[in-house]
């Protein structure tokens, strides 16, 4: 039994400790939004947050999180539905195609965007590194942390996103 | 656009609660563009496009095309909603198979249409001959950058401009006025000279009522007003907030998951399994041997091989047995097989010029040689590649009762459904097939091996299950892209004026265009030689585009060398005769700047590639340092004909240049005694973000029929690429992909051919 605080909510789950977190999260918890990618932590697209940090949640045990804070894709809007302004950034830049990577992306700029509300290319660079996109859409995904760097903190949508199209 | 004939028909009906629904159908023998390959049988019709309007005058496109990130449905939703001058906020689409309900595909009944019973609207309506619909909308297959040109064209345009009419005619007769004072605009007619105005939706029940015109009238480009404009793509904001089901979410009451591991060797079998360890662990439920999966071809090659899956109540408990697992494998025939051995037989088979198929000849193509100033040869090579789409191969089947219900994304409905039927021994109509959206394609998901895995598991243990493959699984059990060598003699004047081109490679597949070049050149011989191996292979993006654009768009660059002239100057003086390709080549050239100098170590180089019927050129920008090379820079310029969706067509530009950057820099599948080397993200890369150049793509507007989008960026950049390299170091690329190449080593090859005999380059690690 392990008890994970996943987007602010206490859940109790039975699973074996030394399961990834990535499946007791698609399927005992039912948060589809983590994606499968590659297993041994080269791809990201199973990228979370633990206590604010990006990590790769198909090579971390549940027993590495317990009673410790977990964001998912599901998480970053937040609670009254106001979209996160990466998210608000990617759909303006719009960013996905086939989207399955995506979640992952949004979770390691998250964590970008919060220890460095200001990165360089080379910043987003490293930060992102650790996410594949097949679909190759890296121009987009770099333009649109720009964007949500320059709306500043918090979720508002505010102009600097309608004004920021520079893809 | 293409007639419209009378092998195709519209059809319509009435929707509940007074909306019009119209269909547009192909016949049999239809020969407009590919469609008809998939309608096989008289009597067999295959529906091609629908679309509804219904009483609160929303405007509803259902989408026959599977979602695997190319944004098809917005680029066809905004054909259909510009011939019905729609307001594009009242329009929306469905994709035929994007179901959220997971219990409630109802293939045959039901169908897409918000509860209405297909049969019962069709029936009276088209005689029946609608009846197999279900089916036909099975038939939909997505490949080949087909959507816009195919569906969009040929369905979308002409249901959209047929209900347009049907409602001007429903508004003139209510009105009592000549159809011709009636305008349609915004999902609005109007009649001005009496000043009455309604929305469609008041006359759709009257118009469904009305026989659909035999051939509506379509708009020409300057009437355009949604198509070519930017909108943003319906799907995009589920993708951001975690809410898109892609195949791998789908969860059925009472799941189990599964992993799968084939014989590695292909063709290879199981001897032994011993998995009592497997047994031991926790969650573990059964492991279960399946036989050899033949799976049809859809550009061809099969794989046959025994696989053992592990089913456990969750992912990780059939991993950890997977791995637990300790299993014999038996020899196989090909186990001596090795990529030195099958690129040895290449060479061999080229030399031996046995059974050459000639693809095209013209000219006298051994008297330019022997009248040649300067005769040049090379041989290129490219390895096996694998697909590697985001989202491992996975599918979810329940077995019960004479049934199996599948949810699966794939590229082939109608294929997987059959292929599922025949592993089964079902008849096809009890197999439902659920297609979700697919993280990534690329032609991997037209193949049904997966699927097929999943029923058999499922009738196995009697329960639900979602069969997970791991990365290893799916880089290991691919249908690779074939690897390919290509031989190439050109002969040039004293002016270096190319007089001759002969090109010999092994194992044709398609499209057949792929390895032809648009250059005039008095004498061509371009053929094939047939040279197997027992690697399973398939289509990849842009399927032999990918191989011939490298191996053409290199070669040519060595004549322009040889020639000692400038590869671009010298490309578009051999165009004249193409002034098309002409303008694409030069937008290119101009946007990159071409004559600019540039630094020690850097380089530029250039390609031109049509493929799907649309024009691509592109210049590449690199800087080698120390023999690595980083791509700095992109320009592509694109002539699609018209370009619905700019924005789309320049997506799918930057994907595909990523996608074909990543295989010539990293990719390399190799093979070792019979079976797949690589395993994962850790040995088989793809590109990063700080790997990625910047791409600036330009869209050129042609009157010409409507190209493909989700495959043309792809084959034109090996080349730019390997040229780029050229100008930067010297060293002429010619075997992918350029990190197993060493760029510090010079050859004075240039200087040596001019002289002597061509002397034949060959591979190895001094290439």
């Amino acid at each position: 039994m392990a008890v994970l605080t996943i987007n602010g909510v206490k859940r109790e789950i039975d699973v074996d400790p030394s399961t990834p977190l990535l499946w007791a999260i698609r399927e005992q918890l039912g948060l589809t939004g983590t994606k499968f990618g590659c297993g041994i932590a080269q791809c990201g697209a199973c990228t979370i947050r633990l206590n604010g940090n990006a990590i790769r949640s198909c090579v971390t045990p549940v027993a590495a999180a317990d009673g410790q804070d977990i964001q998912t894709v599901e998480g970053l809007a937040s609670d009254d539905g106001t979209l996160h302004r990466l998210q608000t950034a990617w759909i303006k830049h719009q960013v996905p195609q086939c989207g399955y990577c995506q979640s992952g992306q949004l979770m390691s700029a998250a964590a970008l965007l919060e220890s460095n509300p200001t990165p360089s290319d080379d910043d987003i660079d490293k930060a992102m590194d650790g996410n594949i996109c097949r679909c190759g859409m890296y121009g987009r995904i770099k333009a649109a942390i720009k964007t949500a760097a320059e709306a500043g903190s918090g979720n508002a949508i505010d102009d600097a996103i309608n004004e920021g199209d520079d893809r | 656009m293409s007639k419209w004939t009378r092998r195709a028909f519209l059809t319509t009906g009435v929707l509940v609660g007074g909306g019009i629904i119209v269909g547009v159908a192909i016949r049999p023998g239809n020969r407009t563009g590919k469609l008809s390959p998939h309608v096989t049988a008289d009597g067999e019709t295959l529906v091609h496009t629908w679309v509804k309007l219904d009483s609160n005058n929303v405007v509803t496109a259902i989408i026959p095309h599977s979602e695997m990130g190319q944004g098809a449905g917005t680029a066809l939703t905004q054909m259909l909603a510009d011939e019905l001058d729609a307001d594009w906020s009242l329009v929306k689409f469905e994709e035929a198979p994007a179901i959220r309900e997971f219990a409630n595909y109802p293939l045959g009944k039901g169908m897409l249409l918000a509860g209405v019973d297909m049969p019962e609207f069709v029936v009276p309506t088209v005689d029946g001959v609608l009846l197999k619909t279900a089916q036909a909308l099975d038939l939909q297959m997505t490949g080949g950058s087909l959507s816009v040109r195919t569906t969009g064209a040929y369905g979308m345009r002409v249901a959209g401009a047929a209900v347009k009419e049907m409602l001007r005619s429903a508004a003139a007769e209510a009105w009592d006025v000549p159809i011709g004072e009636i305008v349609a605009r915004d999902s609005q007619l109007s009649h001005k000279a009496s000043g009455r105005s309604e929305p469609y939706a008041a006359f759709a029940q009257t118009a469904a009522e009305m026989t659909p015109p035999a051939s509506p009238k379509l708009k020409t480009q300057d009437e355009f007003k949604i198509m070519g404009r930017h909108v943003e793509r319906h799907d995009i904001p589920s993708k951001v907030d975690g809410t898109a089901i892609f195949a791998l979410d789908v969860r059925i009451p009472n799941m189990l998951y599964a992993t799968v591991r084939r014989a590695p060797a292909f063709g290879g079998g199981i001897a032994k399994i011993d998995d009592s360890k497997t047994r031991a662990i926790k969650g573990v439920v059964d492991v279960v041997q399946l036989p050899p999966a033949e799976v049809g071809a859809v550009v061809g090659g099969f794989s046959s091989a025994e696989s053992v899956a592990v089913v456990a109540e969750g992912f990780w408990s059939a991993k950890q047995g997977l791995d637990a697992l300790d299993i014999d494998w038996l020899g196989t025939a090909n186990d001596a097989v090795s990529s030195d051995t099958i690129f040895e037989q290449f060479d061999r088979d080229i030399s031996a010029v046995v059974d050459r198929e000639a693809d095209v000849a013209e000219g006298d193509v051994e008297a330019a040689m022997a009248n040649a100033a300067q005769v040049i040869e090379a041989d290129y090579q490219v390895p096996f590649l694998a697909h590697t789409c985001m989202e491992p191969l996975n599918a979810t089947a329940a077995v019960k009762d004479g049934h199996c219900e599948v949810w699966v994304g794939c590229q082939s409905p109608l294929g997987f459904r059959q292929a599922i039927a025949d592993a089964l021994g079902f008849d096809v109509e009890n197999v439902t097939l659920h297609n979700l959206l697919m993280g990534g394609g690329f032609g991997r998901k037209s193949r049904a091996d997966y699927a097929i895995q999943a029923a058999l598991l499922s009738a196995n243990v009697g329960r639900p299950v979602q069969l997970i493959w791991t990365r290893e699984e799916d880089v290991r059990q691919d249908f690779y892209r074939p690897a390919v060598q290509s031989r190439f003699r050109a002969a040039l004047d004293k002016d270096g004026n190319l007089t001759a081109w002969e090109n010999t490679y092994v194992n044709k597949h398609e499209p057949v265009d792929a390895p032809l070049i648009p250059y005039s050149v008095a004498a061509r011989d371009i053929g094939h030689v047939s040279s197997p191996t027992h690697i399973p292979f398939g289509a990849w993006r842009s399927v032999d585009h990918s191989q011939h654009g490298f191996f053409t768009e290199s070669f040519i660059d060595e004549v322009a060398v040889a020639a000692e002239q400038d590869p671009y100057e010298y490309r578009a003086a051999r165009l004249q005769h193409q002034p098309r390709q002409l303008a694409v080549l030069k937008k290119a050239a101009e946007a990159a700047e071409w004559k600019r100098p540039l630094a020690k170590g850097r380089g530029r180089g250039i390609s031109l590639q049509e493929s799907f019927g649309t024009i691509v050129a592109q210049v590449v920008e690199v800087t080698v340092v120390d023999g690595q090379t980083q791509v700095d820079r992109v320009v592509a310029a694109v002539d699609p004909g018209f370009a619905v969706s700019p924005d789309g067509l320049t997506a799918q530009i930057e994907s595909a240049v990523v996608y074909g950057l990543t295989a010539a820099l990293y990719g390399e599948i190799t093979i070792e005694k019979g079976a797949v080397k690589q395993g994962n993200f850790n040995d088989y890369e793809a590109l990063r973000m700080s790997a990625a150049p910047k791409i600036e793509t330009h869209i050129i507007t042609s009157d010409n029929p409507m190209g493909g989008a989700g495959e043309p960026g792809t084959p034109g950049i090996a080349p730019a690429l390997a040229n780029a390299i050229y100008d930067a170091t010297g060293s002429r690329v010619r075997r992918l992909p350029v990190n197993v190449i060493d760029l510090q080593y010079r050859f004075e090859e240039i200087a040596q051919r001019r002289n002597k005999p061509p002397i034949r380059q060959t591979f190895g690690s001094e290439a």
